[in-house]
């Protein structure tokens, strides 16, 4: 009773491509009472397991192979659809990744954390409602008591995956599924969230499979770790013994290559270095390295003075930048950190005239850059570029990576003949590690790290001395991160390049920058330079945002006293 | 909720004026128009048009007595047939032409919503293949097609109902499933479409996860986001039902608005079209408040007026 | 995911609406209708307008293929004369739609703001207006005109393109890419033409083929009512309202040009579809 034991789970898709295999013959098992953490980055299968509990999975594509998932001595996978739906919701519940598109935007917040209880006939709707209403009261959703009838849409994302964390536990299950519940959050969020996860199924008794892609946060709260990688398990431990002893390489190097915020290295160890210690399965870049002696200069390259933007929306206007004063020194890295809301990416692209700005000023090794438009416009947008986060929106899907890479270079009016032109773009795919023969390809047959690399490679191509990093690194796994950050460092000290580090994560964040600046509500709080951000915070909210990282992601040696160790209220 | 209301009533203020404005202009300068001094006109009528349109005063008196003549819902009289008021004929055939309309929509809107909706819950099986492929057919043909082949089928052959007139229930039958069939086709695709985008969300699945049976997640939680696109064709749906109107009175003899109006244009009775014309845009922007109206009773987001 | 040969969407696009039998049995049948229509009247040895009085309501055969009508015109020529029209019709009708639907919405979404607002609050009021009645109106004043015809029927039909090319230019404006060339520099005349437009092409060609057979229905209505080409000139609406009259005496008149109409819309509708599956792969279909 209350013991889920998964063994030699198969699970394969049907694709355009071909038969891939998800699920390749996992074993697991969760008691009763227990948190086990289930880690894995991409295509590790870790969601698709996760899924496969309460056969979620639209069955084609996805086909089953032998393994069985035992529940209650049945077998899930043998259940027919009826005896399946009294399982969901009652004996296992499940929570998902993204609160607005997982709660039913028609529906009111109370209907649906009461639906459960109606379904599966506990009690009746009137006295459901009135348990919606304790349990939302419950998790911290205050809201509703005043405003019963309150749509999804009106709720911030932590008050909405605090209602889904009511909704899946008001039947009280024996086992919670939770699958990468705080992702989509912010640090100081997640942080809430988790622990009234945590306090709540202690106190309800309910053993939870957590799903998720950060071997710290999962930290936190598990027993036990499993870690998934290309569809196997690749270890599993007690969560002490997989951090202080982690056998298997791909484990160790999960650990290694996540910045924290005590990593003082110039460069990240990655993936490969673990996996294949000595063979280079990517090209590294040409120039690897870097010296320590910086080529910082005392000139300031960027400067921001008074910086104001407006937005105007439905309920008046807002200022995403209210007041913000920057210098950057040429040849360093600032870092700017925030949450969302804090302004940081509209501070970003105001820098470059992507947004129009309602006040202040912006230098360029003292020149000041003028709206759009003015006389030196070109100029400008040929020293100071821009990455940006998601590396799959980032590039026309319809040119080639000749194309893109060539147009600027045609606009500017750089390189003499189309085949000077392709030989620098040739070095520039060198320069981040890729090479002639994608030349000819389309960016949808890149991987996300590849196209992130591409995208650095385009924005070298107009000869930058500043560029701007817009969350670059967000939304790659942590072993492709390593990557990227490792190739902008090394591009830095031989190009001699400044950044404008844009970041949530601080730990990343402090890795990449020499001066970091944390805003909040398009104010800058607090300033300084790294190591003191992080030594000596002055401010109550950088205190807050330091404190909402999980401990494993703070330090690589953080005692491991687990769980009551909870970070702040 | 009621701002909505009340905005989207002060919009449709312009628009009317707008549309009352073009209409005077036109009639008033088109070539071969009704007040064209080339054009011969019977003098009864020459009589009439100057007492009403006040032809023989200067253009703004002229607009503005048109417009204080609309407000009392005067249109003047008919330029074909002087004895009668535009008001009192559009009175006459404008309940016809409703209730042809309803009855075609409530055909429409029970046909094609469960049609579409079986279709999307059983998708790529016969249940779905044959209705969608019958409501192509559907869209294909013209009601002019349609509507012949009905009378052939069910009137001459199997004598089941008559084939022209309006003169009982029984009439309105052929018409409006000429009509209704035509509709529900369109309404039968929209509604799988919505359907099966809405079965693909993410908050569907979590309806399933809490044990929800299909039932209950077909009608509580995909229903509304199914139907959403088949409440934003009504608009247009109403507009098509008026077009369309005008086309099956004319194959089954109704004397609805839609033939009045079809019969004025041909008998070049300008007074008669331009009043149909101004009763037919107040008409659509009443039923598109409608629409507005239930789209944001449905949609919880768009409740609020931007 | 290094493949040996790069493929663009174009071709993917491309394989995949190969594989889908329905669509590409619809683009046969298309080819086919056209080139009857085409060599039709050619091939024919009567002329779409010859009366023969004594061969009035003759039923098909080996003379008259598709039989002759009441005027003892043959059908077949009248019939393949009248793909002509309503093919040219709706071609017509619905490039024009296209230039002007396209470029308003691109140019609205783009632009964005109040002038966005104000462009797609007239499409709006247009939108909800029957246009049947507009034309009617148009054509009592100004009389009977093929070039009016063709011109109005586009002229309504550009709203949904329109609608259609501004969502997707709203959704692109956004994408990073779009943002990435305006930091390379770029200028908008090259954004809108090198980088937004190329994208666009997908929704533009499953639209305009759907807008097609909206077209000739629309034709074929004004036909009925008598509004639509001029006689003797036929198009498949004038033929088919003809049909409708004679039915019982000769129902060859209306079955001929009624079967071609509707196969050709049937056809058009597959492979608007078919388009619509192969361009966008996460469409509701599967």
């Amino acid at each position: 009773m209350g013991q889920l034991t998964i063994r030699n789970l198969e699970v394969s898709f049907h694709t355009r491509e071909g038969i891939i295999r998800a699920v390749d013959g996992i074993d697991l098992a969760i008691g009763p009472g227990e948190i086990v953490g289930l880690v894995g980055e991409s295509g590790s299968g870790k969601s698709v397991t996760c899924n496969s509990v309460l056969q979620l999975l639209p069955c084609p594509p996805a086909q089953f192979g032998e393994g069985k998932i035992e529940w209650s001595s049945k077998d899930l996978l043998q259940l027919d659809e009826g005896k399946m739906r009294r399982i969901r919701g009652k004996e296992i519940s499940m929570i998902f990744q993204d609160p607005m598109s997982c709660l039913n935007p028609f529906m009111t917040v109370l209907d649906q954390v009461a639906e459960p209880l109606i379904i599966h006939k506990i009690c009746k709707p009137a006295e459901a409602k009135r348990k919606a209403l304790e349990m939302l009261a419950k998790v911290g959703v205050h809201r509703v008591k005043e405003y019963p009838n309150s749509y999804p849409h009106e709720f911030s994302g932590g008050m909405r995956q605090r209602a889904m964390i009511a909704m899946a536990l008001i039947t009280q299950p024996a086992l919670l599924l939770a699958d990468e519940p705080t992702t989509a959050l912010d640090v100081t969020v997640q942080a809430k969230v988790l622990s009234i996860l945590r306090e709540l199924c202690s106190e309800l008794g309910v053993s939870v499979l957590f799903v998720s892609h950060d071997l710290g946060l999962v930290a936190e709260l598990a027993d036990r770790v499993v870690v998934m990688y290309r569809g196997k398990v690749v270890e599993q431990n007690d969560t002490a013994s997989i951090f202080t002893h982690p056998k298997h390489p791909y484990v160790k190097a999960l650990i290694a290559c996540r910045p924290t915020l005590e990593t003082s290295d110039d460069r990240l160890p990655t993936v490969e270095d673990f996996i294949n210690p000595g063979k280079e399965t990517e090209k590294s870049p040409t120039d690897t390295s870097p010296p320590k002696t910086s080529s910082r200069s005392a000139k300031t390259l960027v400067e921001a003075k008074r910086l104001v933007v407006e937005f105007t929306t439905d309920e008046g206007s807002v200022r995403a930048v209210n007041d913000v004063s920057i210098k950057i020194p040429q040849g360093s890295t600032h870092g700017l950190v925030g949450e969302s809301g804090s302004g940081k990416t509209s501070l970003g692209r105001s820098l470059l005239n992507l947004i129009r700005r309602k006040s202040g000023e912006i230098l360029f090794n003292g020149i000041p850059v003028g709206h759009k438009g003015h006389p030196h416009e070109k100029q400008f947008r040929k020293s100071m570029q821009i990455i940006f986060q998601d590396p799959y929106a980032s590039l026309n899907p319809r040119l080639t990576i000749e194309q893109a890479l060539v147009e600027p270079m045609i606009v500017h009016n750089l390189g003499s003949s189309k085949r000077e032109r392709i030989k620098r773009v040739i070095d520039l795919l060198e320069e981040v590690g890729l090479g002639e023969e994608h030349l000819a390809r389309y960016p949808h047959e890149f991987s996300g790290g590849q196209r992130q690399r591409i995208c650095v490679a385009r924005a070298l191509t107009t000869e930058p001395e500043f560029i701007v990093c817009d969350e670059c690194v967000s939304a790659m796994d942590v072993s492709v991160q390593a990557q990227v950050l490792n190739l902008l460092k090394s591009l830095q000290a031989s190009r001699g390049l400044t950044y404008l580090f844009i970041s949530h994560d601080l730990g990343v964040v402090k890795f990449m920058s020499d001066q970091i600046s944390v805003m909040q509500k398009g104010q800058i709080v607090e300033s300084g330079s790294a190591e003191n951000i992080y030594n000596d915070p002055q401010t109550k909210y950088t205190q807050q945002l330091i404190n909402s990282i999980p401990a494993a992601n703070r330090s690589k040696n953080f005692s491991f006293t687990h769980p009551s160790v909870s970070p702040g209220p | 909720m009621r701002k909505l209301i009340i905005s989207r009533v002060l919009q449709a203020v312009p628009t009317l004026w707008v549309i009352a404005t073009l209409t005077f202009f036109m009639t008033r300068y088109a070539p071969g128009g009704p007040f064209d001094s080339e054009r011969a006109i019977p003098e009864e009528i020459k009589i009439k048009l100057q007492s009403h349109f006040g032809l023989d005063r200067p253009l703004f008196d002229q607009y503005l007595l048109y417009l204080k003549n609309l407000l009392q819902g005067d249109l003047g009289p008919s330029f074909k047939y002087p004895e009668w008021e535009v008001s009192e004929l559009i009175a006459t055939a404008f309940p016809v032409s409703l209730t042809l309309g309803l009855l075609s929509l409530l055909i429409a809107l029970m046909v094609g919503i469960p049609a579409g909706m079986i279709a999307a819950l059983r998708k790529n099986s016969w249940v779905d293949y044959l209705p969608m492929s019958l409501s192509m057919a559907g869209i294909c043909l013209p009601t002019f097609v349609l509507g012949p082949l009905l009378i052939y089928a069910l009137s001459t052959q199997l004598g089941m109902f008559p084939p022209l007139g309006w003169y009982g229930p029984a009439d309105w039958v052929l018409p409006s499933l000429t009509l209704g069939l035509f509709y529900a086709a369109y309404i039968a695709r929209l509604t799988r479409a919505g359907m099966l985008e809405t079965l693909q969300q993410d908050y569907v699945r979590t309806a399933r996860a809490k044990g929800a049976t299909s039932w209950r997640i077909l009608t509580k939680h995909a229903a509304r986001g199914g139907l959403l696109p088949v409440v934003t064709f009504l608009g247009p749906a109403f507009a098509g039902l008026i077009t369309g109107s005008f086309v099956i009175e004319s194959i089954f003899f109704i004397p609805g608005l839609g033939k009045f109006f079809v019969t004025a244009a041909f008998n070049r009775d300008y007074t008669m079209v331009l009043g149909t014309v101004l009763f037919y845009a107040s008409l659509i922007i009443l039923l598109n408040l409608l629409v507005d109206l239930l789209q944001a009773w449905l949609d919880p987001k768009a409740r609020q007026e931007k | 995911m290094s493949s040996t040969h790069s493929s663009s969407l174009g071709r993917d696009a491309w394989l995949r609406l190969r594989a889908n039998k329905m669509a590409m049995a619809s683009l046969f049948l298309l080819a086919a209708v056209a080139l009857i229509s085409l060599l039709g009247p050619l091939l024919c040895s009567y002329s779409y307008d010859q009366q023969n009085l004594d061969r009035v309501f003759q039923s098909p055969d080996t003379t008259h293929l598709f039989g002759t009508d009441n005027l003892g015109r043959d059908l077949f020529a009248r019939t393949t004369y009248g793909g002509r029209i309503s093919l040219a019709v709706g071609l017509l009708a619905t490039l024009v739609s296209l230039v002007i639907g396209v470029t308003y919405g691109m140019l609205s979404g783009y632009c964005g703001g109040r002038l966005d607002a104000w462009m797609m609050r007239l499409v709006d009021v247009l939108y909800s207006l029957p246009f049947i009645i507009f034309v009617i109106l148009l054509m009592v004043l100004f009389g009977r005109n093929f070039l009016l015809l063709f011109l109005a029927i586009g002229a309504v039909e550009w709203l949904t393109m329109a609608r259609i090319t501004r969502a997707q230019t709203i959704n692109l404006k956004n994408a990073e890419f779009i943002e990435a060339a305006r930091a390379l520099g770029y200028s908008h005349l090259r954004i809108l033409f090198h980088h937004l437009l190329p994208n666009l092409i997908g929704p533009i060609i499953i639209y305009a083929t759907l807008t097609v057979p909206a077209v000739m229905l629309l034709e074929s209505v004004l036909s009925f009512l008598g509004l639509g080409v001029q006689a003797p000139m036929s198009s498949w609406g004038s033929l088919i309202k003809e049909g409708a009259e004679k039915m019982d005496a000769a129902p060859w008149l209306l079955f001929f040009p009624g079967m071609f109409f509707c196969l050709t819309l049937f056809a058009l509708n597959f492979l608007g579809d078919g388009l619509r599956d192969a361009l966008d792969p996460k469409s509701s279909k599967d």
